[in-house]
């Protein structure tokens, strides 16, 4: 059980499913979550190859400053949400196309 | 000397056309000015290098050296010998007279003197470098002044007449970069003419292109690029056209210094680098000097506009230059070595050269002084002026005998001296041509005839008289002309130890054998 | 001493030309009198030379001196002058001719709008003048020679106002260019001979036979050509009588007695290198322009354009004496010539002064003054000029006791002499001896039309007056010189030109080897000196009883005998028509051709050659543009483009520019990658 594939096939999930919520949610916030995943996945995958890698600490460190970016990239992101909502009274990311037109 | 004055010379200009470009538009005066104390200073400048010359020595002096293009072994390469200093002394004369000729000129001013000085560069560049690429470098820069200057400050037909002017000399030019190139990869890839002097005879001898001697090839590609300059029938109807067009300071350089630089230059290439060419061509030069003499007589004698007529009068005058260069091969042995006769040609040639400068340019700068009083020049058309400006008529009358060769003016020195150089060995081509010196006669006299006598045309009873602004372009030019008309001593002694070197040259380097 | 003296008669009228041209309005007198003392003091040393000329009395005498004026090692032009007796003897010709007129003309052209550039032009005149006169070279004298001619061209074009002058000028001087063309060819081929312009050189060169035959003839005849034309000698003859539209102060200097002589003086100076043939033209020449231009003069009603004719008929006899060997009668007869011609161009002067004014005061400006028919019984309303002429007309027609005799039959004695050695020319004689008797003849007509008989405008005859003493002076002078008694003195020799000319101007062996020795022809000359003179006193008798009959006896009437002769009167009075056939088949023609050529040139040749390069450029260039445009720029290159455009408007539609529709392609990407690379 104690095996690096299974971290793996785990991340490779959480990968999955946050790729499949970036591409098909409409919903800013839901984007951003899938985001998240994403993030985790590659988390664990940090900490799974630090450990079974043998790579002492370095794993551990990355993931930690991840989920510090996470966190920030988090807040600019709901930040620039809520402008948006503020701007157009939706939150749903194909309407906020002014740029491409 | 060693402060690099032939630089000097070429540059000053281009330093007041800087200065020109840092005057404000409106302030003509002041450009004007300028103008006048850049060109003044060079012409000062080249009575400096006329007092510092040694005429005994017949060799290049003030040379000025440096590389430039080391890969292409192109030099900046300058100096002055007595072929070329009557003519640096006369550019200098001449752009300064220029300025004053052009003193009333009121259109877009700025652009005109800048394009003024960056021509007087050329022609100064031109007459100075003895580098080939050089060379053909100041003889661009001359062109495109001269384009701007005939197409936009010129008369109604002026763009056709700038447009016309380019493009001939545009063909000379490109006929002659060919002959220039033709020369730098047969000699040893140099750009340097005194060099190429040496090397060139020797290496172009018994050289064949497409079956064809290479000195022919050379020789004819680069005496078109001349004679278009010149200019020798059949290449001369953009010269009047140019003339009547161009304002008249610009007619006046271009009678005074351009058309010599073709005569300059055939001396200067194709006689120093083919003197075989020299032999073969001889012949047709004075044949051709010959025509120019009586088809630019018959035709002066034709005309009905003033400034045309001395248009044609540049055309015949120029026929005797080319008569008495032909008789340069007097010297050689085939024709028993009578180098009385080859300096007579040779001397007179370059003399006709100088002469004619200021006869001609004293010619349009008097058409111009009438043109701006009665706003035409249609010889027929006036009548009478001699009682109404005397002073015009009088210098006029003088301008128009030296034209027509008369004895004490300078203009028939260097005639006779052509005829007498040729006469032993084209004798019926100079039989034939002192029809010229008739013909001369007919048209000037029937020109002054018409416009200065007779009764005084109602219309031009208030006509002013020539006044000191005109008066101080012409009177210099008239001193010289008289003065060597006289004298004529100094301008030979300047020239004759440079004309032997020619005549030697030529001689003991060319044949008619080895074509 | 010579020399410094003759440098001083040359300048100094130039010196008086140059200050009248700058200054000589400004001058009180208009400048007259600077004018006057320069060729007064010019006339006073010339005096002096001739004086002492006299005292040392030496034939021989001869002094050079000769500058280099430019050389170029090789060729070298050397200018120099020369004085000799024939140098002193003209010098004096001229200055005083030229002073007589500059003191005549004070009064003649009293008030002329041009008076000080006319005193100024007469200084250049005699500047140049004498410069030939000095010169001891081709060169220098060719310069001179031209400069004369434009002095005189612009004294025929004083009142250039007048179309009728202006012409005349312009036609002298294109006349005289015709001969100067011939002189300058016989320079060159001197000096290509011979290496030399001074007169010494040449004639020790063609002694040594460095040019001979027909070169030296050639050469010879070129020189002469530029003597026919200032002396206008057929067929150059035709700018003389038209040359007289200018002021007769100045025809009686310039176009009598020194310009028109100065091809004599040529032709004497050169005489030594005349081969044979180039002697025989000369003489033809001469002879036939004496009779010729006789023949003219018989039927003018203009009085100066009978003294031109007379003048043009008697240069035809020096050179005729040139031609047949005895070129010092030749120079004798210039100097008699000048004396009397210029007299009698005065006299001219005189009367149309007079008929002017008097008309003038009638307000008569359509008669002409100067016509002979209009005259008439003028011998006692003035005097003065009665009697001047009338000794110059004895000494012209050739009447003993006057200087025209002497000279005349010199030369007379050596065509005849000429013609006795070479019977085959029995022409020359002809020409001499008939136009002796014609110049007797229309001489007197002239002086009978115009001081005898009945006034013929009988209304102005109490307006004639005689002219003012300034005017009559030089003609008293010249009057009082037609005697023979200066020219044969310190001998009182009527019958023979013996006499201090002879003594001092003994003619020379010609350089050319072969040629009759000087001994040989004036020994000819001295034989038939005395059958010549018989003839010519015979004919002058004839001539001036015919004229005497016609005009004032009239017991032949003039009228008649012109209706009776005819076509040969109206040939004459038509002078030949030889301007018009000149204008007809010389000048239009040239003028024809030179309007061809230029059309040639401008319209033809420019046009449709020169500018043809630049229409087929044109053409060339617009198809080049037409297939630049159509198929390389339209279809290669704008094709490419509008490939590149199409696969753009597809592309774009995938570019929706929504992240997710991206990065489901990335997606889509690496799982084809993953699959690729499973395989």
């Amino acid at each position: 059980m104690d095996q690096l594939n299974n971290y793996l096939y785990i991340s490779a999930i959480l990968f999955s499913l946050g790729t499949f919520a970036v591409m098909t949610r409409r919903n800013g916030i839901a984007v951003l979550m899938g985001v998240e995943l994403i993030l985790n996945a590659a988390n664990l995958n940090f900490v799974a190859f630090s450990r079974f890698g043998g790579m002492n600490m370095d794993g551990h460190i990355f993931s930690l400053f991840v989920i510090v970016l996470a966190a920030a990239e988090a807040a600019v992101a709901l930040a620039i949400v809520i402008n948006i909502y503020n701007n157009l009274h939706t939150i749903n990311v194909d309407d906020a196309a002014m740029m491409k037109e | 000397m060693d402060y690099n004055i032939l630089s000097w010379l070429i540059w000053l200009p281009v330093i007041g056309v800087a200065a020109i470009a840092f005057i404000p538009r409106d302030k003509v005066d002041l450009i004007k000015t300028v103008s006048a104390v850049v060109t003044g200073l060079q012409f000062l400048l080249t009575l400096v290098l006329w007092n510092n010359f040694d005429s005994s020595i017949g060799s290049i002096q003030f040379e000025e050296k440096y590389e430039w293009i080391p890969s292409f072994n192109i030099e900046y390469y300058l100096g002055v010998d007595g072929l070329s200093i009557p003519m640096v002394i006369l550019t200098g004369l001449l752009f300064f007279i220029g300025v004053f000729v052009s003193w009333n000129i009121n259109k877009a001013v700025k652009g005109y003197f800048a394009l003024f000085l960056l021509l007087n560069t050329g022609v100064m560049g031109v007459f100075l470098s003895l580098d080939f690429f050089l060379f053909y470098i100041f003889w661009e820069v001359m062109l495109l002044p001269m384009y701007f200057l005939i197409g936009m400050w010129g008369g109604p037909q002026r763009e056709y007449a700038a447009i016309k002017f380019f493009l001939y000399t545009l063909f000379g030019s490109v006929l002659m970069l060919i002959g220039i190139l033709g020369l730098y990869f047969s000699c040893g890839k140099t750009f340097n003419i005194i060099e190429l002097t040496q090397v060139a005879p020797e290496a172009l001898s018994g050289l064949l292109w497409w079956g064809m001697s290479a000195i022919k090839v050379i020789w004819v590609l680069i005496f078109i690029g001349f004679a278009i300059k010149v200019p020798v029938f059949p290449f001369h109807t953009w010269l009047p056209l140019a003339h009547v067009e161009a304002p008249t300071a610009i007619s006046v350089l271009l009678a005074g210094i351009l058309l010599k630089l073709g005569v300059y230059g055939i001396l200067r290439v194709n006689y120093g680098l083919m003197p075989d060419g020299v032999y073969w061509f001889s012949y047709a030069l004075a044949l051709l000097g010959l025509i120019n003499v009586v088809w630019g007589g018959l035709c002066a004698l034709a005309q009905k506009d003033l400034k045309k007529l001395v248009a044609y009068s540049s055309v015949n005058h120029m026929g005797y230059s080319l008569i008495g260069m032909a008789a340069v091969v007097a010297a050689g042995e085939s024709h028993g070595l009578n180098m009385k006769a080859a300096q007579a040609g040779l001397g007179g040639a370059v003399f006709q050269m100088f002469n004619h400068g200021t006869i001609s340019a004293m010619l349009f700068i008097l058409v111009g002084v009438i043109y701006e009083r009665a706003h035409h020049r249609d010889i027929e058309g006036f009548g009478g002026l001699a009682s109404q400006m005397p002073v015009y008529t009088g210098i006029t009358a003088i301008a128009f005998f030296a034209g027509l060769g008369l004895p004490g003016l300078s203009g028939f020195i260097s005639e006779a001296m052509c005829f007498i150089g040729a006469f032993p060995v084209y004798r019926w081509i100079v039989i034939a041509s002192t029809i010229g010196i008739l013909l001369n006669a007919a048209y000037f006299l029937w020109a002054f005839q018409r416009v200065f006598f007779g009764k005084l045309n109602e219309k031009y009873t208030d006509l002013p008289e020539i006044n000191r602004l005109e008066l101080f372009t012409v009177i210099p030019l008239l001193v010289i002309t008289l003065f060597f008309g006289i004298y004529p001593a100094p301008y030979i002694d300047l020239i004759a130890s440079t004309m032997d070197t020619i005549i030697n040259h030529v001689v003991s380097l060319g044949s008619y054998a080895s074509m | 001493m010579f020399i410094d003296y003759s440098l001083f008669i040359l300048f100094l009228p130039l010196l008086a030309f140059v200050i009248q041209i700058f200054f000589g309005k400004k001058l009180p007198r208009q400048g007259d009198w600077v004018s006057i003392l320069a060729i007064m003091t010019s006339l006073v040393l010339a005096i002096i030379m001739f004086f002492s000329m006299i005292s040392s009395y030496d034939p021989n005498f001869k002094e050079e001196a000769s500058f280099t004026w430019f050389d170029m090692g090789e060729f070298k032009i050397r200018l120099g002058f020369l004085v000799d007796n024939l140098t002193i003897i003209m010098l004096l010709v001229v200055t005083l001719i030229s002073t007589c007129t500059h003191l005549f003309s004070t009064e003649y052209l009293k008030g002329d709008i041009r008076y000080s550039r006319y005193f100024a032009y007469l200084g250049l005149f005699t500047f140049s003048m004498n410069g030939i006169v000095l010169a001891n070279n081709l060169i220098s004298m060719y310069m001179f020679w031209e400069l004369v001619g434009v002095s005189s061209y612009l004294l025929i074009g004083h009142w250039f106002e007048k179309d009728s002058a202006a012409d005349a000028s312009k036609k002298a001087f294109l006349t005289n260019r015709v001969g100067d063309i011939g002189f300058f060819i016989g320079i060159m081929l001197i000096y290509n001979a011979i290496g030399s312009f001074a007169f010494g050189d040449i004639f020790n060169g063609v002694a040594s036979e460095m040019i001979t035959g027909t070169t030296l003839t050639l050469a010879g005849v070129g020189l002469f050509m530029g003597a026919m034309g200032k002396s206008s000698q057929f067929p150059l003859h035709i700018w003389l009588p038209d040359a007289m539209e200018g002021p007769t102060p100045v025809s009686a200097l310039i176009h009598a007695a020194t310009m028109v002589a100065a091809g004599v003086y040529l032709s004497v100076r050169i005489f030594p290198i005349l081969t044979p043939d180039a002697l025989l033209v000369v003489a033809y020449v001469g002879g036939f322009t004496a009779l010729f231009a006789a023949s003219i003069a018989i039927t003018q009603r203009d009085i100066k354009k009978v003294l031109a004719y007379s003048t043009v008929s008697q240069l035809g006899y020096m050179i005729l004496a040139v031609g047949t060997g005895v070129y010092t009668a030749a120079f004798f007869h210039l100097l008699t010539h000048a004396m009397f011609k210029a007299n009698l161009f005065y006299g001219s002067g005189s009367v149309i002064h007079s008929m002017h004014h008097a008309l003038h005061k009638k307000h008569d400006h359509d008669t002409d003054p100067q016509d002979m028919m209009n005259m008439g019984g003028f011998r006692t309303k003035m005097p003065i000029t009665h009697w001047s002429m009338l000794l110059s007309t004895l000494a012209i027609a050739g009447v003993p006791l006057f200087s025209g005799f002497l000279s005349k039959d010199a030369i007379l004695a050596g065509t005849l002499s000429f013609a006795q050695h070479h019977p085959q020319h029995f022409l020359l004689p002809i020409f001499g001896f008939g136009a002796a008797l014609i110049t007797a003849f229309y001489m007197f007509r002239m002086m009978f039309l115009t001081f005898y008989g009945k006034p013929q405008m009988p209304e102005l005859i109490n307006d004639i007056h005689e002219s003012p003493k300034i005017m009559t002076g030089p003609l008293v002078l010249l009057g009082g010189l037609s005697f023979f008694i200066w020219y044969t003195l310190p001998y009182f020799n009527f019958m023979s030109s013996h006499g201090w000319f002879t003594d001092l101007v003994i003619p020379r062996d010609s350089s050319v080897p072969g040629n009759p020795s000087a001994e040989y022809i004036s020994q000819g000359a001295h034989h038939a000196h005395h059958l010549a003179m018989y003839l010519s006193i015979a004919v002058a008798s004839v001539g001036i009883l015919l004229s005497w009959i016609f005009y004032i006896k009239k017991s032949l009437s003039a009228d008649a005998w012109s209706k009776r002769l005819g076509f040969l009167y109206h040939w004459s009075q038509g002078k030949y028509y030889f301007d018009e056939n000149y204008s007809k088949y010389l000048y239009q023609p040239t003028l024809r051709l030179a309007k061809k050529i230029a059309w040639i040139d401008w319209e033809l040749y420019d046009k449709y050659f020169i500018n043809g390069f630049g229409k087929v450029t044109n053409l060339a260039s617009k198809v080049t543009g037409k297939f630049d445009y159509e198929a390389i720029d339209q279809v290669l290159v704008d094709g490419t483009a509008k490939i590149a455009n199409l696969l753009g408007r597809l592309l774009r539609t995938v570019q929706t520019g929504k992240l997710q529709n991206y990065v489901l392609y990335v997606t889509c990407g690496l799982i084809i990658l993953m699959i690729i690379q499973t395989f």
